[in-house]
């Protein structure tokens, strides 16, 4: 299915809500206000808006470390999502969570997940309660190739191959697994030749397109609601940032990195390009657009800085459910 | 009130949550058809079908992190990590996941997860197959851990776990599947954190779990001969600890024996002594003691196990010495 205009309009403002809140996190980091360890999604926007373009509220998401644009293109909200990257109480996880475990159950948003490759176990499980309740709900869980060499995405592939769950694997090939390479990690060209392992078909996609991540998600998406069982779908990008942010990423050249920025690469431009060049948006409506879009970061910075942080007599609350 | 063995009471409790509440479920590796390693499963996946109790391929990982995904999004799942050893290529699951969800999200997650897992010693099953890690479970916040000593209590704590909102790790002492009692009929709850006195006495508290338990009220027995009053607390659930039961024995009886059949070395005796110490140590009238496993892996010639287990006679001398007598 080939996205409508209003859905590349929206998955464009997803994209765009995704960078320009990673740039201001990127910021707040070096400012020293977001404290502890943030992993940045840009560059990557394209498969995290393409994917839950294609999802309904009901549908679930497990999300990784580098979890921001997955919970903004599931419908996150900006405002609590920065007030728990600056450990306010008034963030999704009242302070206790951090960028690497913002969830929001109510929008089927399982988790960001600090353990790599800790998210698919969960989405199979996610997934079994959607085929047990007798729902057409389906999961994507979202991983990297860096996750695709550990046990658990293997284990969770098989699981839902074997009880034909609703789960759609979107592999983030970003080309890096934290500081090491790809080419050094795995001696696969795509992780699609693993789905093949477990009888799961895979394909394959330029994970810089957002209409190509739209057109496979919706069917990876269609086959799950039917009860046809898992796909695995390789969104192929590149990871602009660095493994964290301050990563004086030493294992890579300035140059590689610019060569994926350019308005052939980079999604974002890409996208654009393309909405003007149809006709779908004028570069007017574009401007527009961005500065709407830079508004509410800038509202829900202010909202985070404003917030109070949590009290102390908070530390104990919340380990255990009454 | 029926008779019925350690397994049947296990089997039991999940027979009667699964008919009174349909989301509960049964994962694991043979717990369906086959009905269990063990036979602990039994007649389930024919009552209830393969839709409620899943046969799932050997993947530790996998079984747990469907429960823990499950349970967040609604369901009360039960899945069976088939021995307790076995944990070890899926402690992520439970330790990263399953127990923080709840307190990373805010408290806004809960995760009605039980996992059921054979421990302990006793069938020559050696050192990957035989061991008992309550205190690994025990360090972590955010899962409750039980451990049953008979049929009646297996019964009731587990249907308490399956009703619980939180992760709760039941440990099932596989020597213990065979021990019978009385069991009453219908489905009834022990709360979880609450020990339990088996034998009241005066001169000595032992604090006992799991296999340990009659063991230690079987010395008991013995030592009454020698004019010994022997109190036998078995604290039923590790996490959330029973510290008042405890304690209050103690202040009773002024001398602590702990016996437990994992090793000693950080085991959870230590917890258990420390706590005494803390918040006891003004009644104590001789140094704690403990009987446990030493600090060396399960072993398997049948010469060799029945050492490493903490044995009647090693219980009896620890009271002695306890008493000074």
């Amino acid at each position: 299915m080939s996205a409508n205009r209003e859905q590349m309009i929206s998955m464009y403002s997803t994209m765009l809500r995704i960078r320009h809140f990673e740039e201001k996190v990127e910021e707040l980091v070096f400012a020293a206000k977001a404290p502890g360890f943030c992993h940045l999604y840009i560059g990557e926007e394209a498969i995290a808006a393409g994917a839950c373009a294609t999802l309904r509220d009901t549908d679930y998401i497990t999300s990784t470390h580098r979890g921001h644009g997955h919970l903004i293109a599931k419908g996150g909200d900006l405002k609590l999502m920065m007030a728990e990257l600056l450990g306010k109480k008034t963030g999704y996880c009242k302070g206790k969570g951090g960028s690497m475990h913002i969830a929001d159950l109510d929008l089927g948003i399982l988790g960001a997940n600090g353990i790599v490759g800790g998210g698919p176990p969960i989405a199979v499980g996610a997934a079994l309660a959607a085929q047990y309740k007798g729902t057409d709900n389906v999961c994507v869980a979202f991983f990297g190739d860096g996750a695709s060499n550990q046990g658990t995405v293997h284990e969770g592939m098989n699981l839902a191959s074997v009880l034909k769950l609703p789960v759609v694997f979107v592999a983030e090939y970003n080309a890096y697994g934290e500081f090491t390479c790809q080419a050094d990690h795995q001696c696969i060209e795509s992780i699609t030749e693993r789905a093949q392992g477990y009888h799961i078909p895979g394909i394959s996609i330029d994970g810089n397109d957002v209409m190509a991540v739209f057109e496979a998600a919706s069917e990876a998406v269609g086959r799950a609601r039917q009860g046809k069982g898992p796909t695995v779908v390789e969104c192929k990008t590149y990871r602009i940032k660095g493994h964290y942010v301050g990563d004086p990423q030493v294992y890579r050249s300035e140059a590689d990195v610019k060569s994926w920025q350019t308005e052939d690469k980079d999604p974002i431009l890409r996208f654009k390009k393309q909405l003007i060049g149809k006709k779908i948006l004028s570069k007017k409506e574009v401007e527009d657009l961005d500065d709407s879009i830079r508004k509410e970061i800038e509202t829900a910075v202010r909202f985070a800085e404003e917030s109070p942080y949590p009290e102390t007599k908070d530390l104990l609350t919340d380990v255990y459910a009454g | 009130m029926s008779k019925m063995n350690m397994a049947q009471a296990v089997n039991n409790a999940i027979f009667l949550e699964m008919e009174r509440d349909p989301d509960v479920l049964l994962l694991g590796e043979d717990v369906g058809a086959p009905g269990g390693v063990l036979g602990v499963t039994q007649g389930l996946y024919a009552k209830f079908g393969a839709k409620r109790v899943i046969d799932t391929p050997i993947s530790e990982s996998a079984i747990l992190g469907a429960g823990v995904g499950a349970a967040a999004v609604g369901l009360r799942p039960i899945v069976e990590i088939m021995f307790c050893d076995f944990i070890g290529v899926a402690m992520d699951q439970l330790f990263n996941q399953a127990a923080k969800m709840r307190y990373m999200f805010g408290g806004k997650a809960q995760i009605p997860l039980v996992m059921r897992s054979m421990c302990g010693a006793g069938l020559r099953a050696a050192a990957q197959h035989s061991q008992s890690l309550e205190s690994w479970f025990m360090h972590i916040p955010g899962i409750k851990v039980v451990m049953p000593s008979t049929p009646s209590d297996a019964k009731g704590l587990l249907i308490s776990s399956i009703r619980d909102n939180n992760p709760v790790v039941f440990l099932e002492h596989k020597a213990l599947y065979g021990v019978e009692g009385e069991v009453p009929d219908e489905a009834y709850t022990i709360p979880l954190g609450k020990a339990e006195i088996k034998r009241e006495g005066k001169d000595v508290t032992v604090v006992a779990t799991a296999m340990m338990v009659s063991r230690s009220l079987s010395a008991a027995e013995k030592l009454s001969a020698d004019g010994i009053s022997v109190e036998v607390v078995d604290p039923r659930t590790l996490s959330p600890l029973d510290e008042e039961t405890i304690l209050n024995s103690v202040r009773k009886t002024h001398r602590l024996v702990i016996v437990h059949e994992e090793v000693k070395f950080a085991g959870s005796g230590a917890e258990i002594a420390a706590l005494v110490a803390e918040k006891a140590f003004d009644y104590l009238d001789a140094p704690i003691q403990r009987v446990a496993a030493p600090f060396c892996p399960v072993p398997f010639s049948p010469v060799l196990e029945d050492e490493y287990i903490p044995s009647e006679a090693k219980i009896i001398a620890a009271v002695k010495k306890a008493v000074r007598k």
